[in-house]
């Protein structure tokens, strides 16, 4: 039995942060960048979405959340595959020049996590007293205002489905590796790097990548969770009306 | 009532700082990765040639060299990686596939293949070697495998992902006059298998044979490179040989299927792998840390002429029609074949 994979790992794990090791570095704001940019995008498409999901009543309604629902569950190298043979030069969509590149690996991302933010949001809004809605409407406010009304009660929801959602962009492996290919300097990515390293038989720091990898995580979380429950963010919220 | 109004304006304002924010901030990250002016390359190569750490050294020495390029390196088994190049992802392929290498010339795939460097493959198992394999032929210990497999005595690993190496290993067991496909079906004694398929990367089938006690084929290069760093006791079984020899060659994208447009820096990049400078990289690459090259530079020991043996065997193994390239699938290749 032995532990030494894992304990050379915490060794360079400490030495990597503490010596602000250039690659590194460079690979974990790539892994931000593509995650935060894809869950940018992702909420504009999904928030939306949710929202009127949510709150509307049309027939099928249940059939599209079941569809939702389901496409959480894609796997992320099916995911990645289907987009890279779009994204190949004499794929359908080869024009636009997105694969290998970043923004590639971020519009694939934001692929994968808009269907959590559709779910999420529309779950957490229907969870919401369904007179709200008309109880703000009777108020005379306009569907804008309704659905800002109704976003502000399900926040605690919303705000979930967008972490989650960067947490499932940040972590995933399938599509960085089909649609970035791992090109070091230009596409390599924290979780592509663990895949390579391990692949290379160089363990340790497979290992110390996975623990930066998820102390990213867990202070990112730290800091939404803690910022979102303050008492000057809900100061902020009370003063800007929101 | 006016505070309500206050309330609603506050809102709005709020969305639209906002999404100005969030469009900004998707712009920024946008610009920031936009690639550079350089010309920027990619190569599709095969796992042994990327684990092994000899692309960065290229990369560099290359880079240093011309300094208008900057060349990308995608690694991925043989198959998958000719397949990226048809699909027009790559400007040119770097692998040790003939057979793989002959099929994406004449379908009109690629132009001015280039055999570049070579080394062998070998055959690693258990220090104890509990079936006798060592000093047997590369055929002879096949069949010795097949034979002790089948009663239990022994496992095999084979790569099962379409690489190079998986192809050479198919076309060993042919030699060895054994259908792989029966192999595969085949169960010892107590009914498991014998032949383990571990679809995986070279490394990860080494730390697979290593645990199982296993017998496996693989290039030199990556297994000097896992011996050296600790990761597998595994121990070389049967040698090199003229049934082993593994041959690394360069082929362009034709530009007339594949429109990223970097035919000329292809050109160089090729031109480069075959120069003095090129060939001495290989040479030179894992001498103080494995005590030997990793890779040996093909044209410089074609143009020394000392070891026909060897010489003969590649021709033998990895010539198109008595050469790197047919005429027919020559593009103004300059001073490359001369």
């Amino acid at each position: 039995m032995s532990w030494q994979p894992i304990s050379d790992g915490v060794t360079q794990a400490w030495h990597l942060i503490a010596t602000c090791d250039p690659q590194i570095v460079d690979i974990t704001i790539r892994s931000l960048q593509t995650s935060s940019m894809a869950t940018v995008m992702a909420a504009f498409v999904g928030l939306p979405l949710g929202i009127i999901i949510g709150m509307g009543s049309f027939r099928g309604k249940e059939l599209v959340k079941i569809l939702f629902n389901a496409l959480v569950g894609v796997p992320t190298v099916s995911l990645g595959l289907f987009l890279w043979a779009m994204f190949s030069r004499d794929g359908p969509l080869g024009v636009l020049d997105l694969l290998y590149t970043v923004p590639g690996i971020a519009v694939g991302e934001a692929i994968l996590i808009i269907p959590i933010i559709v779910s999420f949001t529309a779950s957490a809004i229907e969870a919401k007293d369904e007179k709200l809605r008309d109880l703000v409407r009777t108020l005379g406010a306009s569907d804008f205002e309704t659905a800002m009304a109704i976003l502000r009660e399900a926040w605690g929801g919303v705000s979930l489905a967008l972490v989650s959602s960067f947490n499932r962009a940040f972590a995933e492996l399938g599509i960085a590796m089909m649609l970035g290919a791992n090109i070091r300097g230009i596409t390599r990515v924290l979780t592509t790097a663990i895949s390579l390293e391990t692949a290379k038989g160089e363990l340790g720091l497979s290992f110390a990548l996975s623990f930066i990898l998820f102390a990213v995580v867990l202070s990112l979380n730290f800091v939404v969770g803690y910022v979102g429950r303050s008492r000057w963010f809900g100061d902020l919220q009370a003063r800007s009306g929101w | 009532m006016t505070e309500k109004k206050g309330m609603t304006i506050n809102q709005r304002t709020m969305v639209i700082i906002g999404v100005v924010l969030a469009v900004a901030f998707v712009a920024g990250a946008w610009y920031m990765t936009r690639p550079t002016t350089k010309e920027q390359i990619i190569v599709s190569t095969t796992t042994s040639f990327y684990e092994t750490g000899f692309l960065d050294i290229l990369k560099k020495n290359f880079e240093t060299k011309y300094p208008q390029y900057n060349v990308s390196f995608i690694s991925q088994g043989t198959g998958l990686a000719i397949e990226t190049a048809k699909k027009g992802n790559a400007d040119l392929i770097l692998v040790h596939d003939p057979k793989a290498e002959t099929t994406f010339l004449t379908d009109g795939y690629g132009v001015n293949r280039k055999i570049v460097a070579y080394n062998f493959f070998i055959y690693v198992g258990p220090s104890a070697d509990p079936i006798g394999v060592k000093g047997l032929s590369p055929v002879d210990a096949l069949k010795k495998i097949a034979e002790e497999g089948a009663k239990g005595n022994a496992i095999w690993v084979s790569r099962g992902d379409n690489s190079g190496t998986h192809s050479k290993e198919k076309a060993l067991w042919k030699l060895a006059g054994l259908n792989v496909t029966l192999l595969k079906q085949q169960t010892t004694p107590d009914g498991k298998p014998w032949y383990y398929e571990a679809g995986a990367g070279m490394t990860a089938t080494l730390q697979l044979a290593d645990q199982k006690n296993a017998y496996t084929i693989t290039d030199v290069a990556s297994y000097l490179k896992n011996s050296a760093s600790g990761n597998i006791k595994l121990v070389k079984v049967v040698d090199s040989g003229k049934d082993t020899l593994n041959v690394y060659a360069a082929i362009i994208c034709n530009p007339s299927k594949n429109t990223r447009g970097h035919y000329e820096a292809s050109t160089t990049f090729v031109k480069y792998l075959a120069s003095d400078e090129g060939q001495a990289l290989f040479k030179d690459y894992g001498v103080t840390q494995y005590g030997q090259a990793l890779f040996k530079p093909w044209i410089t020991t074609l143009k020394a002429n000392t070891d026909t043996d060897l010489i003969q065997w590649v021709k033998d193994y990895a010539y198109i029609e008595g050469s790197d390239c047919p005429m027919a699938y020559r593009l103004n290749p300059g001073d490359l074949y001369s």
